[in-house]
């Protein structure tokens, strides 16, 4: 499968749907059908509202991912840069024009789909630096004024995004950003510098959080500091996992999530009332189709031939990486609860949306390996 | 070209990059498996519990109550079917018309409605609304018939107290009713067992025998979502019925008390003279203690509250009663043991005695002559009773009466409210009143008026001592199966002396029979103060003294006028009382009546007793026969 053509031959149809890369494809339909029956398990083992449409939203977006996948990255190349700016000026959009919900305001009403435009930021901020990086000189990397450009490029989405307000997004838009710029070259020592200012401005950064923010953490700290109140859903989704054990509680057997001790089981804590009804067993093998993903994508970055494309890969499979582990170090009381989804699984169709984007633009790196890009 | 090599370098370091990023996503990836490990491996039986107590909520049933039976095992206290109508708020559409309905179905007041109303405040809505805690069976059909229109609305059949022979028993028994606070709180079984809709025993043996009665919650496991509503049941675990408890009373013969006290304040307490048991023991009036199950209505209480023969009290164990002429086998038998008098000492009662100026009346005005002990006793010579009272003085007539428990609780085990009363000595006086006893004292001591001050079943068990030959007993109320019986109790009575564990009394059993034979002459010999009362066949025949107390002084004035106790205001009149035992020639029972402001015992009092022994003697065979229940019945009564 890994055969590189002749440089920017023409590829036919038949080459193109030859070149897909199956097993990325058949991981990701794997992926979406444990979706939906995790799906119609939080439905309460009926197919209503939430199934349906996270189904529709899995057709019209797995179609979209294969038209991506067989456009030429050359177009991604070319667009990056306005993709980004056009994101941008839709979380300005959103801060005057968006839908509150539960004092938070991120979405877009666009009719057909609530968007929510912070997690198309998330593929947005790494095709923009992988433009960058693979424009740049690998002597220019490490020079201030090529160095400032990518960091404003990333405070901007930021602190649009943080006054939402949603700390999840914004951090997890921050990462994938800064994993491309250490894929670019930038000096271990300014991770090391900006980490260490990081941390002496904590204490003002914590002071701008919001109150709910800060019970987050606090939250986070000690779970049984208020049992009933902010620690619920860490003690809650801590109970159904561990509940689940070895084989699981079986499936839409999850007294957690169907007597409705679990919070958000939809969204944000979907793994949850996987883990308690599919059990130690069942996640270990889901986190296993995460890491074929991973593994898979980090293939078709290296057998890319344009750094453009290389970019990208690294850089979405490690986005993909730190959603997977955000998430889960949250649902596992690990980590403070900040918001973010588990790819493909979650229910919401912004971060599906951005999800198969990223994995479309894989598959077209893959098409379209022996692209030149100028 | 150069181009190209760059290019080769630039990829050179972003795959090198890429692999140090990747050893640091296998370091979080263990992270992850090793807390999902530890979850779900290493601390599943933890949240496996956690998430039990999370979605299994329990809730616990009122109890099934004890019996209580009489001696032939006919229950006295038992359970009743009673029909219940309850509301589950969040099924209700519209909970106001809902309840306007039921007002018109079951023609509730206003008043009610409201308290409904403000009760419902108070609950879940997945918690059920007691609108009617008893509905008669027309109710129940009738909101049967109307249930299609009203959702929401649950008619229930549950188990609630019930005493089949309304007032017969209700100060032994007392009566169960919502506990309060002060109940939960001195009680550790109540406390773990209370839920809504129980009852306790609010008095009498239904509260001192409450742990043993109580019996254990029925539990329902439910499993709830995080909100509590019910999502299903999961397990029903039956409680156990409180323990049935078999009492020595008879309910023919508490059934005859009430009926010859009807309409009088008093009591009668009739009592096994070999076992102690207690064969009756009521107060008259008393009230129905069914009342309180679902709380009184207003009106009831005031009616029971207000009756001038004050109801609520348990006037044998509670009412305290100058014992009158009853104590004078007591005084004759005292002055015997100590040697003061002989059988054959005599007084010559001239209607009055002299002393220090203070002049001491018989109650016969014109004397009785001479009299020796049997003839004082039989025509209850009060002259001939001062005189060896003097002779004896307080204080040894304080020793025996002390002996035969006057003032002193006789089965406060099992009654709260029961009172010892008292039997004055001269260091009495002393400590209480802080006076010296004065010769006059002795005197009216020693025809039972002054500071003595008994209860009923303190003259029962008294008498019942004399009649068993002198012997201790206990009395009780709960019958014991591995307890010997009378006829065990004689014979051992009978045969040794020495070593048998019944306390004699006496020193010397001659004096115990002498004064048996005064109180025979008493009731079955002309001119005996209850020989009217008598029965001649020796099978029923009983001996017995009879009482007149005195509840105020009778002045100079009311002497000569010499009224008939019809003519007296009701709250001066005499006490009248009557102890006696029988059958003569082998006794086997004990009794002592008092008919408050009764008038004269002889014609008051003892007149019941003829009664009383033809039922107990003719019941005697039947008790014997039945000295452990024979077929015993089913715990649960419905």
């Amino acid at each position: 499968m890994f055969q590189h053509r002749r440089l920017n031959s023409e590829i036919t149809f038949f080459q193109k749907i030859r070149d897909l890369d199956y097993i990325l494809l058949i991981s990701i339909l794997l992926l979406s059908s444990i979706s939906l029956f995790v799906m119609y398990s939080t439905d309460g083992g009926e197919i209503l509202y939430h199934t349906k449409s996270h189904f529709i939203k899995l057709v019209v977006f797995f179609l979209m991912m294969l038209i991506i996948a067989f456009m030429n990255i050359k177009l991604w190349h070319i667009s990056a840069y306005l993709f980004y700016f056009i994101i941008i000026l839709l979380l300005i959009w959103v801060s005057y024009f968006g839908i509150s919900v539960s004092g938070s305001q991120r979405w877009l009403n666009l009719y057909l789909i609530a968007l929510q435009p912070s997690e198309l930021m998330k593929i947005a901020i790494i095709l923009c630096l992988a433009k960058y990086y693979h424009r740049l000189k690998t002597e220019d990397v490490n020079k201030f004024t090529t160095l400032l450009l990518p960091i404003v490029t990333i405070i901007i989405p930021m602190i649009l995004v943080l006054s939402q307000p949603d700390l999840g997004t914004s951090i997890l838009i921050a990462l994938s950003g800064l994993a491309v710029l250490w894929l670019g070259g930038v000096k271990i020592k300014y991770f090391f510098y900006s980490f260490f200012s990081f941390l002496i401005s904590l204490p003002f950064i914590i002071s701008f959080l919001k109150p709910y923010q800060k019970l987050r953490i606090l939250t986070f700290l000690d779970p049984d500091r208020d049992p009933l109140g902010a620690g619920y859903q860490i003690i809650q989704s801590k109970i159904a996992i561990g509940s689940g054990g070895f084989y699981g509680k079986g499936f839409l057997k999850g007294t957690q999530s169907y007597l409705d001790f679990l919070p958000e089981k939809h969204t944000d804590f979907i793994f949850t009332l996987f883990s308690e009804e599919f059990g130690f067993i069942g996640s270990i093998l889901l986190l296993l189709i995460y890491i074929i993903i991973i593994l898979r994508i980090i293939k078709i970055g290296m057998f890319t031939r344009s750094t453009f494309a290389k970019l990208f890969c690294f850089g979405f499979a490690f986005a993909i990486f730190v959603y997977i582990s955000v998430n889960l170090s949250m649902v596992l009381g690990l980590l403070p609860i900040v918001g973010s989804p588990l790819p493909i699984m979650s229910y919401g169709g912004s971060s599906m949306l951005a999800t198969m984007i990223g994995f479309g633009i894989v598959m077209s790196a893959k098409i379209h390996h022996n692209q030149n890009i100028a | 070209m150069i181009r190209g090599s760059s290019s080769i370098r630039k990829s050179d370091i972003i795959n090198r990059r890429m692999f140090i990023v990747g050893a640091a996503k296998i370091v979080v990836f263990t992270i992850l498996i090793s807390r999902l490990f530890s979850l779900q491996i290493n601390d599943n039986k933890k949240y496996l519990t956690l998430s039990d107590k999370n979605r299994i909520r329990e809730w616990k049933l009122p109890p099934t109550r004890g019996n209580i039976v009489d001696y032939f095992g006919n229950i006295i206290a038992g359970n009743l079917k009673v029909y219940q109508l309850h509301v589950i708020p969040e099924q209700v559409e519209n909970f106001n018309y809902l309840i306007s309905r039921l007002q018109k179905i079951l023609k509730l007041s206003n008043k009610k409605v409201e308290k409904i109303k403000k009760k419902k405040q108070q609950l879940k809505p997945w918690e059920s609304l007691i609108v009617s805690e008893n509905l008669t069976w027309s109710e129940f059909l009738k909101i049967n018939n109307y249930l299609y229109e009203l959702v929401g609305v649950k008619p229930i059949m549950t188990i609630s107290r019930n005493y089949p022979f309304d007032d017969i028993y209700t100060h032994v028994l007392g009566y169960v009713s919502q506990p309060n606070e002060e109940d939960i709180l001195n009680n550790e079984i109540i406390k773990e067992r209370f839920v809504p809709g129980i009852k306790v025993g609010k008095l009498g043996l239904e509260k001192t025998l409450e742990n043993d009665l109580i019996g254990s919650n029925d539990i329902q496991r439910y499993e709830v979502n995080a909100y509590g509503k019910r999502i299903n049941q999961l397990e029903y675990q039956k409680g156990k019925q409180g323990t049935k408890v078999r009492l020595t009373l008879d309910t023919e013969i508490q059934k005859l008390c009430a009926d010859l006290l009807k309409g009088k304040a008093g009591s009668i307490s009739v009592m096994d003279i070999y076992t102690g048991e207690i064969i009756a023991m009521y107060s008259s009036p008393s009230y129905n203690p069914n009342l309180f199950l679902f709380g009184i209505s207003q009106d009831d209480w005031q009616l029971i509250r207000n009756n001038p023969l004050k109801p609520l009290i348990n006037k044998t164990l509670s009412g305290l009663y100058s014992p009158g002429s009853t104590i004078k086998p007591i005084v004759a038998l005292s002055a015997l043991e100590n040697n003061v008098v002989d059988p054959d000492f005599t007084v010559n009662c001239k209607g009055k005695i002299e002393l220090y100026e203070q002049t001491f009346h018989c109650w016969k005005e014109k004397g009785h002559g001479v009299v020796n002990l049997k003839e004082a006793m039989k025509q209850s010579c009060d002259s001939y009773f001062y005189e060896i009272a003097r002779k004896l003085g307080v204080d040894r007539l304080k020793i025996t009466a002390d002996k035969f428990g006057l003032g002193k609780k006789v089965v406060g085990d099992y009654f709260e409210n029961e009172k010892s009363g008292q039997f004055p000595n001269t260091s009495w006086k002393l400590n209480n009143l802080g006076k010296g006893w004065v010769l006059g004292e002795t005197l009216i001591t020693g025809i039972g008026q002054g500071y003595t001050q008994t209860t009923p079943i303190q003259l029962c068990l008294m008498t019942a001592q004399i009649a068993n030959g002198g012997y201790k007993i206990k009395p009780k109320i709960l019958t014991d199966d591995n307890q010997l019986t009378s006829e065990q109790i004689r014979e051992v009575i009978k045969n040794n002396n020495s070593t048998n564990s019944y306390k004699s009394l006496f020193k010397d059993p001659r004096n115990i029979k002498i004064v048996k034979q005064a109180m025979f002459s008493s009731t079955n010999e002309v001119r005996g103060t209850s020989y009217k009362s008598r029965i001649d066949d020796p099978k029923y025949q009983f001996a017995g003294k009879t009482g007149t107390a005195q509840v105020k002084r009778i002045s100079k004035r009311e002497r000569e006028l010499d009224l008939e106790t019809s003519q007296i205001p009701y709250k001066d009149r005499d006490h009248a009382l009557y102890v006696a035992f029988g059958p003569y020639k082998n006794p086997d029972y004990a009794l002592s009546i008092i008919v408050e402001h009764g008038g004269s015992g002889s014609s008051n009092a003892a007149p019941m007793a003829t009664k009383l022994f033809k039922l107990i003697i003719d019941r005697h065979d039947l008790r014997k026969e039945n000295i452990k229940l024979k077929n015993q019945l089913p715990n649960v009564s419905t």
